[in-house]
């Protein structure tokens, strides 16, 4: 840039489509003006796979395994709100002991999520060694998962008509000590989030997005709810067997009297989830009745039923993320859907980015695209673009200015 | 905040509001849970001319409804769009959803924009027009969404007529790289 220009102009800084805080594939376009952001604009679509395309060549047992591969995080949500509509098509009643451990399931979710998330926003800010701490917690709850659903991951749980394993007498032991692990464990996690100076500093007032403008974007789940939307499906419809439960939304102000929308708020609602996914998991424990855990154990059967079975519906349920619905249309003498249409929160989620975004500053870019919890996949590159010269900023220097600023804030 | 309809009087005032341009309505309730607990959603057909006034309408119910998703059927002679909203979040399962379906003529795929009423709308408009071809009048941002902008032109991923994918699934090895 020559010395002697003395107008104001903005610059553009195009980050993604392999990118910063993000595990999945998004490009941005920021537009610059200094260091305050003025516009953004972001392109989708990288990792398109024509999934819900693939489906139309499957029967709806295959597509649950489809369906768990959507996301890794999300692998329970997806084939589950599968099932949810399937079933409601084809009246599938599901025995009263699966709702239950189809809750179970769902909770340990939640937690893994939020937990993994506290990780990774611990890591924007430049906390480390609280990425280690949380992810260790994290093992936690994966190896119950492990114990009681035979994977780490793409857990294979849930069927349609119920699920696939039981939790018995055998297994309590190990659920009660991890849920104790995480309940001892919690107020360490509250007092690193929620009382540090420094997190404080970074997180309040940063990436706002007002009750207004999340009403009217649609955005769901944490995102929602932090800026004082009371919306969760878990609480606004009976689905599985949460109308048993005592589930309430959380909302900021539960803590500290106030909404204000921003990434602390955030902070405190997911941390808040996980400690009401510790409680849903024991209710469920003494709730449950005995019985049956699936409708109809052989699957032959069940592709039968649907194979006769047409119709459309939906399936909704509260993932981690938030509201995840899949619409279903069957034809009768079809074995594959007609339609599979898939859509996860983080779709409702992005539109909410844009007044997040604007008016802050480059270095909490991965901070407030990672407090909305997107699906993600990060490498290395962010070309920033100065007056036609191009030179490039990578995935580390990014990071190294969000480090930096909490490093200036602690002095 | 007005009060709360039941599921058959939000029916009745959408049926007053529009009379024969609303058809094939159906109330789907299941019970769930051991308190036997429902859920409902509520499906309707209905004209393309009325389009924008039912999401208006729906908005006297709820200032904010909650659009999911749209998502959408090619029926062969048309193309079926279906939006759905949810009102009445919030309360202890007083959600209740309504998919709105409107069925579009393939020779003239054309439908105004709710963006102005729900600007969340935005991105689920955008992706209905790369993967089913439709047009949506007024939309603020036209480009593509999801597919890439060197996806061939005219070529929509969820038609099942010659428009569709099928035959570039089949034929991979033709498509210019």
């Amino acid at each position: 840039m020559s010395a002697k220009q003395t107008t104001k102009t903005t610059y553009q800084i195009p980050i993604g489509p392999i990118h910063p805080a993000l595990k999945e594939p998004v490009a941005f376009e920021f537009e610059i003006d200094g260091e305050k952001i003025v516009d953004v604009d972001v392109k989708l679509g990288h990792v398109h796979r024509a999934v819900e395309w693939a489906a139309t060549k499957r029967n709806p047992i295959q597509i649950l395994y489809l369906a768990e591969r959507i996301c890794g995080i999300c692998s329970y949500c997806h084939p589950t709100a599968f099932a949810l509509a399937v079933e409601n098509i084809a009246d599938i009643e599901v025995p009263e002991r699966a709702e239950y451990l189809r809750v179970i399931q769902a909770e340990l979710e939640r937690i893994c999520s939020h937990i993994l998330w506290a990780g990774v926003a611990a890591h924007e800010l430049g906390f480390d060694s609280v990425l280690f701490l949380t992810w260790q917690m994290r093992e936690k709850i994966l190896d119950l998962t492990e114990y009681l659903t035979g994977n780490r991951i793409t857990k294979g749980i849930i069927t349609i008509g119920g699920v696939r394993r039981d939790i018995t007498k055998e297994h309590l032991p190990k659920i009660y000590e991890t849920l104790n692990y995480f309940k001892d464990n919690f107020e360490k996690l509250r007092k690193i989030f929620l009382d540090d100076k420094t997190v404080r500093m970074r997180a309040q007032g940063c990436g706002i997005l007002t009750k207004e403008d999340a009403l009217k974007l649609c955005a769901v789940g944490p995102t929602a709810r932090a800026s004082g939307v009371k919306k969760d499906v878990r609480v606004d419809q009976a689905y599985f067997s949460c109308a048993d439960l005592d589930i309430e939304c959380i909302t900021p102000e539960i803590l500290t009297g106030e909404v204000n929308g921003d990434v602390y708020d955030r902070i405190i609602v997911r941390l808040l989830e996980v400690k009401q996914s510790i409680d849903l998991i024991e209710q469920c424990i003494d709730k449950m009745p005995a019985g049956d855990i699936v409708s109809e154990p052989k699957v032959a059967k069940v592709l039968a039923t649907l194979k006769k079975a047409s119709g459309e519906s939906i399936g909704r349920m509260e993932a981690p993320r938030g509201e995840v619905i899949h619409y279903v249309k069957l034809e009768a003498g079809n074995e594959s859907p007609f339609t599979w249409k898939v859509r996860a929160p983080t779709y409702n989620n992005i539109m909410p980015w844009v007044p997040m975004l604007l008016g802050e500053q480059i270095a909490d870019i991965p901070i407030v695209a990672a407090s909305t919890d997107p699906c993600m996949s990060c490498t290395n590159r962010v070309a920033v673009i100065e007056s036609g010269k191009k030179y490039e900023l990578n995935r580390e220097e990014l990071h190294k200015m969000s480090v930096e600023k909490t490093r200036r804030l602690m002095r | 905040m007005t009060k709360q309809l039941t599921p058959e009087e939000i029916v009745k005032s959408f049926k007053d509001e529009f009379k024969t341009k609303i058809k094939d309505i159906r109330i789907e309730k299941r019970t769930k849970s051991s308190a036997k607990h429902e859920f409902v959603h509520i499906w309707m057909k209905i004209d393309k001319s009325v389009f924008r006034d039912t999401v208006k309408h729906l908005a006297t119910l709820q200032k904010y409804p909650h659009l999911a998703v749209a998502s959408g059927n090619d029926l062969g002679k048309t193309i079926e769009l279906i939006y759905h909203f949810s009102i009445y979040y919030g309360g202890h399962l007083d959600e209740i959803s309504i998919n709105i379906s409107v069925e579009l003529p393939k020779s003239k795929p054309e439908i105004e924009t709710i963006t102005d009423i729900i600007p969340g709308a935005l991105i689920t408009e955008r992706e209905k027009q790369e993967m089913l071809g439709v047009k949506i009048k007024g939309i603020p941002d036209s480009r593509r969404v999801f597919i890439s902008d060197d996806f061939p032109k005219g070529m929509y991923p969820w038609r099942k007529d010659e428009t569709g994918p099928q035959k570039m699934a089949r034929n991979l090895h033709e498509v210019k790289k």
